[in-house]
């Protein structure tokens, strides 16, 4: 999809990272591109070790790429030190410095930046005031909880106005309620700054609830691009989906296809019209992956696409999983079921029951 | 009703056995520190009192005190009695080896700073495998007697010495340069015994560093120079303030390097006390200069830790 230059906040164009000499070479990146646009909430996201964090400091500037370009609004930044750009982290660990005030912090890059001293404070109390922590601001960073260091550290990387805000899985120390709370803080001073956000973390369910769009990442390359629909409905690959929510993977044999929809059968017999991705070419013996929502049980198993033996209902209060056994083995097929106060059918386990597909719910992908 | 009655019985049996823990756990630590507590008494303060003592009794004439109370000794520090006819005159010769010697040791102090600030970033900044090499590299020195070291400072910088030799060899010079028995060889001297003693508190508050500190400096727009005044030698300050007590406190009192490299010529307040017990034979003059000493000591540390730790807690 050509994108129009200007609207670009960042641009990686061909980006490697490699780590070590000799034998002992890691390319922690593998000539990554991929255009964040202004005033944007993107969202790097994939295991451990995959390469987002890679990008995140080479953004930054606390690494240089091995090769390629990082372009700032048009102006490669690449070789420049951190303090030539106007980029500012949030840290893991928040790195807040311990022997300055809670307002001392957030004066810091401005300080730096060599602003009068008026504006200074100007600034400092309209970002305390931002992150709600006007009342601890003469406190050491040492005497408040890791919530409150967290909005310290949002408004010492916001307070000198940076072009890009980077968060390096910014939520993680924090406990599940607090993190919650700061999701929805997150995405409420991007709104209120206007500033391009470029989230890193490892959180599926983080990355889905916050992101304009997903960069899903798996060693050192990036795999798809998309708002978080695209991700979800129409993973690229075997491993987008896998990695994101729930998918059970169907085996099946292609049979026909046309543009964009092949026919699969199944060894059943019963055959299922499936989508690809562009540029994918299924032959042959493929996988279909189906998510569980995207399902649904028909107590006649003859009704159903495919049939099985009701193996274990698993009740989660929002919505109940029907793992089904099915006839032609392999792993079990779940399927999701939302609660309502008027379910019309209980089934029990041990039971023969179908399986239907919603519309356009397969899709064949790489592996 | 039973477990009612009983749990208080309970409560306060087991109160009772955590005062009695407590008790003897007191107990037993006061007995653990008496050994140490008997060497202090016996080899720190009593010594201390008998120089107080000894400071205020008059000099006999072939060394030792006799038992009566004077206070010549500390007049001495400043005046000389006439011979003839007995008033005081004001002599500051102990006064300026005193100011000397501060000298001295507030350069060997600074430059030791200077020296020992960028080595011990360097060390802490190996990996980590590296650096108990590093280290030990910087306690080699002690492995062997100061004394055996000064000497071979001596010997590299006489006029016959390696660097003399050295240079006239390649022509650089042709006559010797004198550098034994002068200030600068003391200076030397002082430098080289108190390095390590520098390097080694300021490694180890270095090391404690959060180097993602200096990263979060970085991208905050701190330039290098800003870097190391905003964060890392705030943060270091520790290492800083113990670094220079362990040097300037030494070298202020130091003996054996000013004794050898100095000549005798060049004095500082540790031959100057030591000279009284010896050749001077005027005890109670020694103990007086070894008390002035500790007293001005005292002062400065006073100064200077509430300096330092104001500015830490102001940031």
């Amino acid at each position: 999809m050509p994108e129009q230059p200007g609207k670009n906040a960042i641009e990686v164009r061909g980006v490697r990272k490699v780590f070590g000499t000799g034998e002992n070479q890691v390319a922690a990146l593998d000539t990554v591109s991929v255009s964040i646009r202004e005033n944007e909430f993107f969202t790097l996201l994939g295991p451990s070790g995959c390469g987002k964090t890679t990008l995140l400091r080479l953004i930054a500037g606390f690494d240089f790429p091995t090769a390629g370009e990082i372009l700032l609004h048009g102006q490669d930044i690449a070789p420049l030190p951190p303090f030539k750009r106007p980029v500012n982290t949030v840290f893991q660990s928040y790195a807040l410095f311990p022997h300055m005030t809670v307002a001392q912090n957030i004066g810091f890059g401005l300080e730096m930046l060599g602003k009068p001293k008026a504006e200074i404070e100007g600034r400092v109390a309209q970002m305390l005031k931002l992150v709600k922590m006007e009342a601890l601001k003469a406190r050491r960073t040492s005497q408040i909880s890791g919530g409150q260091q967290q909005r310290v550290a949002l408004a010492r990387a916001l307070a000198p106005q940076p072009k890009v805000l980077l968060l390096d899985e910014p939520l993680s120390a924090l406990d599940y309620k607090l993190r919650k709370e700061m999701q929805i803080e997150l995405k409420r001073l991007q709104h209120e700054t206007g500033i391009t956000f470029i989230f890193v973390t490892h959180d599926q369910e983080e990355a889905l609830t916050m992101s304009d769009r997903i960069a899903v990442m798996s060693a050192g390359k990036i795999l798809q691009v998309g708002t978080p629909r695209d991700i979800y409905d129409r993973p690229a690959e075997r491993f987008v989906a896998d990695f994101i929510g729930e998918t059970n993977f169907l085996p099946g044999t292609v049979v026909s296809k046309r543009a964009g929809v092949a026919t699969v059968k199944f060894a059943s017999n019963a055959t299922i019209s499936a989508g690809f991705p562009e540029g994918f070419d299924p032959t042959g013996e493929v996988t279909l992956v189906v998510r569980p929502e995207h399902a649904d049980l028909v107590p006649d198993p003859a009704k159903g696409t495919i049939a099985g033996t009701l193996a274990n209902i698993v009740y989660f209060g929002t919505d109940t999983h029907y793992h089904v056994k099915l006839d032609g083995g392999g792993e079990n097929f779940i399927v999701r079921h939302q609660n309502s106060r008027s379910s019309p059918v209980t089934y029990a386990t041990g039971v023969k029951v179908g399986i239907q597909f919603e519309e356009d719910a397969a899709r064949v992908l790489k592996d | 009703m039973t477990t009612a009655a009983l749990s208080p019985t309970t409560i306060s049996k087991a109160a009772l056995f955590e005062a009695q823990a407590v008790k003897t756990s007191a107990r037993r630590n006061r007995l653990l520190s008496l050994p140490a507590l008997t060497i202090i008494g016996i080899f720190g303060v009593l010594p201390l009192v008998i120089i107080c003592v000894y400071s205020f009794l008059a000099a006999a004439p072939y060394g030792g005190v006799q038992w009566h109370f004077s206070t010549d000794a500390y007049l001495n520090f400043l005046f000389q009695r006439d011979i003839f006819d007995d008033t005081l005159q004001f002599t500051p010769d102990f006064l300026i080896i005193y100011l000397r010697s501060f000298l001295f040791a507030v350069v060997t102090t600074v430059i030791c700073l200077l020296l020992g600030f960028p080595t011990a970033y360097f060390m802490a900044t190996r990996p980590p495998a590296q650096r108990n090499w590093w280290v030990l590299l910087i306690t080699i020195p002690f492995w062997s007697n100061l004394l055996v070291r000064t000497l071979a400072i001596m010997f590299i910088i006489r006029d016959e010495g390696l660097i003399n030799n050295a240079l006239i060899g390649l022509g650089v010079i042709d006559k010797p340069i004198t550098m034994l028995y002068t200030n600068f060889a003391i200076q030397l001297g002082l430098l080289y015994a108190f390095l390590p003693f520098m390097v080694l508190p300021l490694y180890s508050s270095l090391e404690k560093l959060d180097f993602r500190l200096i990263e979060a400096a970085y991208d905050l727009y701190a330039t290098r120079r800003q870097v190391l005044w905003r964060v890392i030698i705030p943060l270091s300050k520790p290492g800083i303030i113990a670094g220079c007590l362990l040097v300037f406190i030494p070298a202020l009192g130091a003996y054996v390097t000013p004794l050898i490299l100095g000549g005798g010529v060049h004095l500082m307040i540790g031959d100057l006390i030591a000279q009284q017990f010896g050749s001077g034979r005027n005890w109670p003059l020694g103990c007086a200069q070894a008390l002035i000493l500790m007293a001005a000591v005292l002062v400065a540390l006073f100064f200077y830790v509430r300096n330092t730790s104001g500015k830490v807690q102001h940031g």
